[in-house]
């Protein structure tokens, strides 16, 4: 018997050594040193920075988290950046759930595919590319000042950009303008998932209602939208993280609020200061862990 | 559902429609126009030469390269690991199942950032310099769910039978791997692997945390949004890239069609 004969026996007759085999290597990768690091991560908050070596102290200390609440500027970032991932979320909703519908309901065949992807493509094109796109149509001297002056209605920007808090000196300097990228950014990932929904209801239902004399406001209401929570939920899931986390827009299209990300990347990077960083990244993991206690209970783990 | 679409449902979707894909269309325009400081709409005039300058740039091949390199190996990495565990989650039950679908899904749940600076706090502790490997370990990470979906939806679809009978007709695991499995996942392997090498060559965030000095095309792209000058040298970039990575994805849905094995939706940045 040769030994790659005798080996394969061995897997043959026990399935657990082969279990170990096929796992292990992904399991020390995943485990180690993704989870590892996380866990460090987690480690590094509760370190703290010597304010003469500049050097991190490795000793049990609370004082990056005590330096994070105890700035009103840094409570500001995380309501900033929260609020933002909300309204985000919403207009994602608002915007993604009439194409999902339309595609999931009044396409089929080579149109659907076709339509599929033109969702599938924007999400794949270059994130950075795409952002710069926004920098090119918002700016002052852009697509959308360009649009409005066309159709006389420059002051009606103007009015708009001279609202306080939303307005800036551009759009491609106001709130106004990061929301509209962010919701640009993150919208095909609302859509996938609310496709997906709307796809398992059944059609029988929707026919049952109509026989038995619903309108259709009222088969959308009573019938459809219900059983479609699941995956607006588990779309919001991926729109709200995704905010929270993100740096490079609000930097590229922004104001000078800062955000969450933005944060985490300059304690990191040029203010050296690891542990208020590690700290200020424990804050989107609470808030979206108290989301995601939300939405599960929408349901919306049987639609990821 | 209604035997046609509403007015205002036609509107919305076709709304939605033009937004999504608008600002691609403006970035090709922008590529073509004479002026290179401002973002003047409608650009003055339309010109070929940025196609020029911008393949002299030797800095731009450069970060094409490294990008390149990167992802392949990220993927390689994530086509070995993404197969393993997928062949064991659809062969066999066992206790803390649940527990790795979470492990799998995490890096793409959470943000990038958490992903960029959990690696970059270890890296720094275990002392070690940011070279191309830990760009490729952070890459390599997030890809492996993405070949993990691919893969175990095929699974699912190809019955276990097909390797009983390859085994009971005297086939050891060896021949039964090269000559059953493998034919039967390799258009899932190779739609799985392009979407993981669009996804590592399009990565930004993790890779800020994880690079030194060295610049993968995201990064060089990054810096170049912030220089004064020549801006349409940045359009031309990112043209030429977006037709790098929508390739494989028509690829990757061509070779996955009439199944619904394709798992793309779980780009994240």
């Amino acid at each position: 018997m040769t030994l790659r004969r005798r080996l394969s026996d061995v897997l043959y007759v026990r399935p657990l050594l082969l279990l170990s085999l096929l796992l292990i290597p992904p399991l020390l990768w995943l485990g180690i040193i993704y989870l590892g690091s996380l866990f460090n991560l987690m480690l590094y908050s509760f370190y703290s920075l010597n304010d003469f070596t500049g050097q991190v102290e490795y000793r049990f200390s609370l004082s990056a988290f005590q330096q994070l609440f105890s700035s009103s500027a840094n409570v500001d970032i995380v309501v900033r950046t929260t609020l933002m991932a909300l309204v985000v979320t919403l207009a994602c909703i608002a915007i993604g759930f009439p194409i999902a519908y339309y595609i999931a309901f009044y396409t089929k065949g080579n149109a659907r595919t076709f339509w599929y992807l033109m969702v599938l493509l924007p999400l794949w094109s270059s994130y950075l590319i795409k952002v710069y796109a926004w920098r090119l149509i918002l700016a002052g001297e852009g697509v959308v000042s360009w649009f409005f002056n066309l159709l006389g209605l420059g002051w009606l920007l103007q009015g708009i950009l001279s609202v306080p808090v939303v307005g800036g000196p551009s759009l491609s300097n106001s709130y106004l303008g990061m929301f509209l990228v962010f919701t640009y950014i993150w919208l095909p990932y609302m859509i996938l998932p609310i496709i997906t929904a709307l796809e398992r209801v059944p059609k029988s239902l929707i026919q049952a209602s109509s026989d038995l004399g619903a309108r259709p406001g009222q088969t959308f209401r009573k019938i459809i939208w219900p059983l479609v929570i699941p995956g607006v939920a588990a779309g919001s899931i991926f729109t709200f993280s995704l905010t929270l986390g993100d740096y490079i827009i609000p930097q590229v299209v922004g104001q000078p609020g800062f955000f969450i990300g933005q944060m985490v990347y300059v304690q990191q990077g040029t203010a050296g200061n690891l542990p208020l960083a590690a700290a200020f990244s424990v804050v989107p993991v609470v808030i979206i862990a108290i989301y995601l206690l939300i939405v599960r209970r929408m349901g919306a783990f049987n639609a990821l | 559902m209604p035997g046609k679409p509403s007015l205002g449902l036609r509107i919305a979707f076709y709304l939605g429609m033009l937004f999504l894909h608008f600002p691609i269309a403006i970035i090709v325009l922008y590529a073509l126009t004479t002026e290179d400081r401002t973002y003047q709409f409608p650009p003055p005039g339309l010109t070929l030469r940025w196609f020029g300058e911008a393949f002299q740039r030797q800095d731009m091949w450069a970060a094409l390269w490294l990008s390149l390199q990167v992802a392949a190996m990220a993927t390689g990495i994530a086509l070995v690991l993404g197969t393993m565990v997928a062949a064991a989650m659809y062969r066999f039950q066992f206790l803390g199942k649940d527990f790795i679908t979470v492990l799998l899904i995490l890096p793409i749940a959470l943000p990038g950032i958490l992903t960029g600076i959990a690696l970059l706090t270890t890296f720094k502790r275990l002392a070690l310099e940011p070279s191309f490997w830990t760009i490729v370990i952070g890459h390599a990470t997030f890809c492996i769910v993405t070949v993990y979906n691919n893969v175990v939806a095929r699974f699912r679809r190809t019955g276990y039978s097909q390797i009983e009978a390859s085994m009971d007709l005297g086939a050891d695991w060896f021949a039964t791997w090269r000559f059953v499995v493998l034919p039967s996942i390799a258009t899932a392997l190779l739609a799985g692997g392009m979407l993981s090498f669009a996804l590592s060559f399009d990565e930004v965030i993790v890779t800020t945390f994880t690079a030194a000095d060295q610049k993968t095309l995201p990064i060089w792209f990054l810096n170049e949004l912030f220089r004064p000058r020549e801006r349409p040298i940045t359009n031309v970039v990112a043209v030429f890239v977006m037709l790098i990575t929508f390739l494989p994805i028509v690829l990757a849905q061509w070779l996955t069609r009439d199944t619904d094995d394709l798992h793309g939706g779980g780009k994240t940045g």
